[in-house]
Parts: C-alpha cells; sequence; structure tokens
C-alpha cells in the first residue's frame, strides 16, 4: 500500500474539460427526429435497478442516469454529479449534483434519492452493485445537492461503480418500504434520463419520448426513439438494410451479416462504445476434471488454437486476440505475459510429457463442450475449438442447450468445457478478478470462478490491488497477476469481441461514451 | 336426455384430458435443467446468492414439488392462470393480449390454405393427368418442400426490400396515425407476408389431399350415373365430387389445426408478429413456468375445441356419420 501523503485529491470535471451543460450547439445539431432502433430479446420490466438483463440495460439507459459516465479510456465524466472528490485515505468520495434534476413524474431529484437508491433499493435487488456498496460504512445527504459516501475500507475502484447499469438512480418516495419487485410504479419506468416511457406494446416495440425537464439545457436533440423486437437475426439484418431501422448494436447483427452490411453507402459502422464492458470470450475448462487439472494441457489447448485465424474466419476480422485475463480496452492490461502463439507441435509436446498418448483412433481423450445458446455464433466458435484441438488428438463433443439449460449447468459446475464472455465494468476488480479468485468459487452462481482454479498467490495479489490507492500500484499488482494467470492458463483466452454498432449515415453523435449504446443518446441528433 | 347425458360425458371426459395435459406439462416443464432465476442470472453477466434465492422465493421454487403441483392444478381448476413475475403481469393478461395477434395470423393461414388448397386439389383432379394437373402438382410440391422461414425471408427480400410494396415487420405501422378503415388497412397489409408464408405448406397438403379424393371419387358409380342423367359438369363436380371428397381433407385439417398455432413460432419470429407462438418460445428459453404452463393450457383448450368444431363440421357434410354414431 503507498502511504504517500495525497493532497486533497479532485478528480472532478475541470480535468475533462467543459462541462457539456447548457453549452451552445456545434452547428449542425439540430432538434427534433425519429430514431428506430431494435431490442432483442424484448426486457422483462423497464427498471434497471430491478433487472440487469443485456437488453434492460440497454433500453433503461435512457430512461435512468447515476452520478458518473465514463469516457472511451474509463475515465470518469460529469453525469447527474458535476464534481466529486476523494478523501485523502480513500475512505470518503463526496459528490455535487447538478441542480434542477427531475423525475419524469416532475418531482425533483435530490440526494436523498442517491443515497435510498445505493443503500436500499440497489443493495436489495442488483446482485452486481452489492458486491461495492456493501463495502459502504455510510452513505449521507448533507444538502439536497451532495451526497457522501463512506467506506469501511478502501476500495479503488468506487469511482467505476457509478455508471447507469450499475447504480441507476431511482424515486425514494415512488419505492421506499414497498416490495420493490411488486411496486405498481415498475409499470410506468419513472427514471430521471433524457427519454422517457410513453407506450410499451409487448412483443412489438418500446417508445420513448423526451423528458421535457431535463436537466442539461436543450437536450437531447431526437424527439422519439422506438426499440422495435425483431426476434430473427435475419430479419434484423434487412430491417437496417431497408431503413426500417437506423441502429442495431450489441450482437443484433451476426458476424457473419458485418462484411455487406459495412459495404452499404446508408450505413456508418463503429466497434467504439463498449469500452465500459470490454467483453471477453474464453474456452472454460472445468479444472476439477482430469486432464483440465493439469496447467500443460490447458497450455496446450491454447499452443493447439489459431487465434488469429478464429478471429479472421469465425468474426470476420472484428474484436483481437486476447492475450490474458485484462481486456487492453481496460484499465492495468499488461502487454507483457507469456505468449502462446499458433504452435500444435509445441501442443503435442506438451501432451506427450503428461503422458496423454494418443489410442489406437489417435484420440488422447475426449471432453465434452458445452456450446453458450447466444446465437449462430457461439456454435461457429465451438466447431473451429472442435477442429483444432482434433488435430492434437484432444476429441471434442459438442453439447447444444438452451439459456436455461447452459446457466444451470455451468453454474452448477456440470460442465467440461464452454466458452463464457463476460464483462470486465471498467476495472479488473469489478469485472475480472471475480473469474478467478478462490473465495469466488460459489456452486450454483453464474459467472463465479466456474473453472474452480485457485492460486493463493493470485488471490493475494487481487486482494492487495482492489484496496490499493495509487494507479502505479495498482498496475504493479495487476500486471503481477496477469503474468501467473497466463502462465497458468487458468483459462484458454480467446477474443475480445468487438460488437459492430451500426447507424444510419444521417445519425450523429450517438455512441459519445464508454458506454456507447446503453448511454443516454442525449446528445444523438439527425443531421 | 340422452343427448344431455352425452354432453355430460364430453365434459366430464373433456376436464379430464385438461388435467391430464396439465399435470404432464407441469411435469415436462419442470424436468427441463435449470430455472428461472439461473436463466435471469444468466443474461445479467453477474449474480449471488441472494438474488438467486430473492428469485425462487418469487416463484415458490422453494417449496416441495408436489405442493408446487398440487398448488398449479388447484389454481387451473379455478381458471387461474397465475403470474409471471418475470413480466410483472398476470398470465391470463399476457395470453389475452396476444391471443388477438394469432388468431388473425392462423385463423387467415387456415382460410387460405384450405380455401386455396381445396381448389387447386379439385382443380388438378378434374384434370388428373393433364398439364395443368402437373404445374399444381408440382408447385405444391415446392411449397411442401420450402421451409418456412426461408419462404419469410424470400417474401420480406422481394415484396419489402425490392419492390417496397409490403410492410416486413410487426403488425402495425409504429408510430403512424390512421383513420379506422386505414388502420385496418395497415394491419391488413402487414399480415399479408405472414399470412402466406404460414398457409404455404398446409396449402400444398390440402391441394394434394383433395386432389387424391377428388380422383378416387371420379371413378364411383354415383358421379357416373349423375353424369348420365345429364347434370352439368359444374354440378357434378360441386354437389356430388366435391361434397365426398372434402371429408378426408377437413378432418386432416382439424387435426393441423392445433399445429398450426405452435407452428406460427417460426412465422411470428421472422416476421417479428406479436402473437402466442412467440410468447411461448420466450416463456421456454426463459424458464418463465407461469406463463409456460398457462400457455399450454390455453393451447390444448383450443386444440379440444377446434377437433369438436371440425366433428361437428364433418356431421353436418356427412350426415351418415352421426346417424352411424346413434346406431352405435
Amino acid at each position: 500500500m503507498n502511504r504517500r501523503d495525497f493532497a486533497k485529491l479532485v478528480l472532478a470535471a475541470g480535468a475533462a474539460g467543459p462541462i457539456p451543460f447548457g453549452i451552445t450547439r456545434a452547428a449542425g445539431q439540430t432538434r427534433g427526429g425519429i430514431l428506430n432502433t431494435v431490442i432483442q430479446p424484448e426486457p422483462p420490466i423497464l427498471v434497471s435497478a430491478l433487472n440487469q438483463q443485456a437488453p434492460t440495460l440497454t433500453v433503461c439507459g435512457k430512461i435512468y442516469e447515476s452520478l458518473l459516465t465514463y469516457d472511451f479510456d474509463l475515465t470518469p465524466r460529469p453525469g447527474m454529479a458535476q464534481s466529486w472528490e476523494r478523501s485523502p485515505d480513500g475512505l470518503t468520495y463526496t459528490f455535487k449534483l447538478f441542480p434542477g434534476i427531475t423525475f419524469h413524474d416532475g418531482s425533483p431529484m435530490t440526494s436523498e434519492d442517491v443515497v435510498f437508491s445505493v443503500t436500499k433499493a440497489l443493495m436489495e435487488a442488483h446482485a452486481r452493485a452489492r458486491g461495492t456498496f456493501a463495502r459502504l460504512a455510510s452513505a449521507e445527504a448533507p444538502d439536497p445537492l451532495t451526497v457522501v459516501f463512506k467506506l469501511k475500507a478502501p476500495f479503488a475502484p468506487f469511482l467505476h461503480a457509478f455508471d447507469a447499469t450499475t447504480a441507476p438512480i431511482i424515486s425514494k418516495a415512488l419505492y421506499e418500504n414497498t416490495d420493490l419487485r411488486q411496486n405498481p410504479n415498475n409499470a410506468r419506468a419513472i427514471g430521471t434520463g433524457p427519454f422517457k416511457l410513453k407506450e410499451w406494446v409487448k412483443g412489438s416495440h418500446i417508445h420513448l419520448v423526451r423528458h421535457e425537464g431535463y436537466y442539461r439545457k436543450g437536450e437531447p436533440y431526437l424527439d422519439e426513439i422506438y426499440y422495435r423486437v425483431i426476434p430473427d437475426a435475419a430479419s434484423r439484418a434487412v430491417a437496417l438494410e431497408s431503413g426500417t431501422i437506423q441502429l442495431t448494436q450489441w450482437n443484433d447483427v451476426e458476424a457473419f451479416d458485418v462484411p455487406r452490411l459495412k459495404a452499404l453507402p446508408n450505413l456508418d459502422m463503429t466497434t467504439k462504445g463498449y469500452e465500459f464492458y470490454a467483453p471477453h470470450l474464453w474456452l472454460e475448462m472445468n479444472t476439477r476434471i482430469a486432464p483440465m487439472n493439469d496447467k500443460r494441457f490447458r497450455q496446450a489447448v491454447l499452443y493447439a488454437i489459431d487465434r488469429e485465424a478464429l478471429r479472421k474466419r469465425v468474426f470476420f476480422g472484428l474484436g483481437k486476440v486476447a492475450t490474458g485475463p485484462v481486456s487492453s480496452k481496460t484499465r492495468f492490461y499488461e502487454p507483457d505475459v507469456p505468449k502462446y502463439e499458433y504452435a500444435p507441435a509445441k501442443a503435442v509436446a506438451l501432451l506427450d510429457a503428461m503422458g496423454l498418448k494418443p489410442g489406437a483412433d489417435g484420440k488422447r481423450v475426449t471432453l465434452k463442450y458445452l456450446v453458450p445458446p447466444y446465437g449462430e455464433m457461439w456454435q461457429r466458435v465451438a466447431e473451429y475449438v472442435r477442429q483444432s484441438l482434433g488435430k492434437v488428438g484432444i476429441d471434442i463433443v459438442l453439447e447444444g442447450i438452451d439459456v436455461g439449460g447452459w446457466a444451470a449447468r455451468c453454474g452448477n459446475w456440470e460442465f467440461e468445457i464452454s466458452a463464457p464472455w463476460t464483462y470486465q465494468y471498467g476495472d479488473p476488480a469489478l469485472g475480472v478478478s471475480r473469474s478467478y479468485i478462490s473465495s469466488n468459487i460459489r456452486k450454483g452462481i453464474l459467472f463465479s470462478n466456474t473453472a474452480g482454479y485457485s492460486n493463493p498467490e493470485v488471490d493475494r495479489l487481487f486482494e492487495e490491488a482492489a484496496v490499493a490507492q495509487d494507479d502505479a500500484t495498482r498496475q504493479k499488482l495487476y500486471s503481477q497477476v496477469q503474468k501467473i494467470l497466463v502462465e497458468d492458463a487458468a483459462v484458454a483466452w480467446l477474443m475480445e469481441l468487438d460488437f459492430p454498432t451500426f447507424t444510419d449515415k444521417h445519425i450523429k453523435d450517438l455512441v459519445v461514451t464508454g458506454s456507447g449504446v446503453n448511454d443516454t443518446f442525449a446528445r444523438a441528433y439527425r443531421a | 336426455m340422452r343427448m344431455l347425458a352425452g354432453l355430460a360425458a364430453w365434459i366430464a371426459r373433456t376436464l379430464a384430458v385438461i388435467l391430464v395435459i396439465a399435470s404432464v406439462n407441469f411435469a415436462l416443464v419442470h424436468a427441463a435443467p435449470g430455472d428461472p432465476a439461473q436463466v435471469i442470472a444468466g443474461q445479467s453477466g453477474a449474480s449471488d446468492e441472494t438474488l438467486l434465492r430473492q428469485l425462487r422465493a418469487e416463484y415458490g421454487l422453494d417449496k416441495p414439488y408436489a405442493v408446487q403441483l398440487a398448488t398449479y392444478l388447484g389454481r387451473v381448476l379455478r381458471l387461474d392462470l397465475g403470474y409471471s413475475y418475470r413480466q410483472q403481469r398476470p398470465v391470463l393478461g399476457l395470453v389475452l393480449e396476444r391471443l388477438p395477434a394469432t388468431l388473425l395470423l392462423t385463423g387467415t393461414a387456415f382460410a387460405l390454405a384450405l380455401g386455396f388448397g381445396i381448389l387447386l386439389g379439385t382443380l388438378s383432379g378434374v384434370r388428373a393427368g393433364r398439364w395443368s394437373d402437373t404445374l399444381i402438382g408440382l408447385v405444391a410440391l415446392v411449397l411442401y418442400a420450402m421451409p418456412v422461414f426461408w419462404l419469410g425471408l424470400m417474401l420480406v427480400l422481394v415484396f419489402s426490400v425490392q419492390l417496397e410494396w409490403l410492410p416486413a415487420f410487426g403488425y402495425r405501422s409504429v408510430g403512424a396515425t390512421f383513420s379506422p378503415l386505414g388502420q385496418v388497412g395497415d394491419v391488413l397489409a402487414h399480415l399479408v407476408l405472414p399470412a402466406l408464408s404460414l398457409a404455404a405448406v398446409y396449402l400444398a397438403v390440402y391441394a394434394r389431399l383433395m386432389r387424391t379424393a377428388i380422383v378416387e371419387v371420379a371413378a364411383q358409380d354415383y358421379v357416373k350415373t349423375a353424369r348420365a342423367k345429364g347434370l352439368t359438369r359444374g354440378r357434378v363436380i360441386r354437389d356430388h365430387m366435391i361434397r365426398n371428397a372434402i371429408l378426408p381433407v377437413v378432418t386432416v385439417a382439424g387435426m393441423q389445426a392445433g399445429a398450426l398455432v405452435g407452428g406460427s413460432v417460426v412465422v411470428e419470429t421472422v416476421f417479428a408478429w406479436p402473437g402466442l407462438g412467440r410468447l411461448v418460445f420466450e416463456a421456454l428459453s426463459q424458464r418463465d413456468y407461469p406463463v409456460l404452463l398457462g400457455l399450454f393450457l390455453v393451447m390444448s383448450v383450443l386444440v379440444i375445441l377446434i377437433n369438436m368444431l371440425t366433428d361437428l363440421l364433418a356431421r353436418l357434410i356427412d350426415p351418415r356419420i352421426a346417424a352411424s354414431a346413434r346406431a352405435a
């Protein structure tokens, strides 16, 4: 732990340049217009404090806001908080809110709502937020525009827990002392965001309209947003092509459609705006089962897969080969780790050295691969892996299953190999360590340390890095832990996934933060 | 008196069938691995024990299996379909909201398939062996062999993307305002492509069935007699051939009407048509037990009703069936 005496550390907007508040509009930004887009699958409810499924978060990003937003490099930027500071001991965080923020029902949003949301609502209903906010000793609202959080112990990524998907603010007046999940206001979806819910025709579309009382004057520029439910991937691509919708996000469009759509003159494509999530794909091997308990086997798997070819052929050039547990898009990435180039000969040598000799049929071992049921791409990844590993004598049998079955079997460790992808949430302590530390080996819980990897040194380094005060110290610890994990091949990292965001050429400034399409769209406009 | 007793027996039988179906549904649904709590966790990117416990308690999954089944059957008898915690709505409301769209789509498709199937089958049958018969047979075969989702996408590509005549998705124009009449027209325009896609396979089946039946009937003595006594060709076909040939088609169609409701899943998915089929599919993948069970029940009741209607229709077309039932 670095014990240097910090000057009062002001991490506020001053460093971030002009606050986009009441600014004069740049030329060309026009008020008005409708954005048609797609949401799939349809969210169950539109309250992100209570449901954090991916589509819920995308739509709710327009309806609810949190205290901060994050730049493409994950630097905190003002959200509903205009400035914030951290005490030298790293225990107290003070946020100043913008004045004049109102909920969609017209009532003012104050620091009381923030304290209620963080300490009551999210603690009760939001698994990921609970992990961070359980560290709070207290949360206070000394005046309507000031919130003071006190931590029990320092927690370095605290400032990365205030994006709208982790800490959406809901109204204390509407939710206090109620059964949150049964609250009738859930159907109204009352937030403070630039767009409010007008109509939701189940199975058809969600209609959002501008919140006239939005506190950033002049914003949002768009009048309306329609999220249309189009369940079939091919139909979504056609809708985009024909101009029926002007935006697709995440995996709305399958990777094999990307080259074709990219060539269309009416569309723009970007892969920016997913930095906060930095989705990371890996091959998870259940280390409770031989031979996957042997790190030589896991290393052999990494050598046997030509991940660059996987990127080119299966993902059509989208994304980047992952070199280790931390995504290069996020903070504390360490590039100098052991390398696993495509070298089937090395894989064979490792497997031979283990004594895992091929049988008469050329197979050394047969393992089952539980294919994630999230779309055609994951089936293709599975087939590619089967081909690659087959060449070095590792026989793979693919098992198909639906979402419910996949979640149950991965969570309960009833799998041999699978390929999950997880988000990194802006900080290794929030999105990376959970997959490797021993204390997070929890049966029945998906996205915990389901591979069962356990290493006391790794546990210690992650723990120290989470509470260290300055970034230099944290970088040192995270670099160390990345080297160990990669040497151990805790899992076989495959790809830093890129998702294509297609927008109509007339839609501008849609992706402006590291949360991209999950952000507010307050500054998006039709040119 | 006899008829009342028959009706009572029919109702008792139907109720028993529904209860058995409900129990089997319940067992099947719960036999699939994974539960709603895990699905929600699987799509949230994070979860913990507290979340799983809360969700399972909400769904009543923390109670013993027998208690859950008893509670469910009790509710079925009271016509209470339960509550979807996932969607925060009573299941009955969810089903009723989607039912009109499905009835409109499957009803239209069924009418199209039956109408054109009988027409084409008859045309084909009375011209057996001629070139027009071969042509109709070929078209029917192509329609029969074509996967529904592919046909749907091709129709969209041609009529929506290329020609821009018809809308490709949804059941009405989103964000547009129409006069009441315009609204009907708008829904009809949206209905054309999905109804055609769904009708295609069934149309082919009915056409081939009808053709076979017509060819068979044409060789019967009473048809020869009718011709011999000087009836026009049209009257022979209409009154003597179709009336007799149509019975097997109606029977098969009645059996398939149930499948039509289930088979609309694919069409509803391709055309983003907000019907029951998609609700079933979504509820299944999300393990939304109350919705799934409610839908299965509603569909089985629909199938029973359609079968009853088919029986009645068969008796109307051929009074001999009712007579033989009485004799037995």
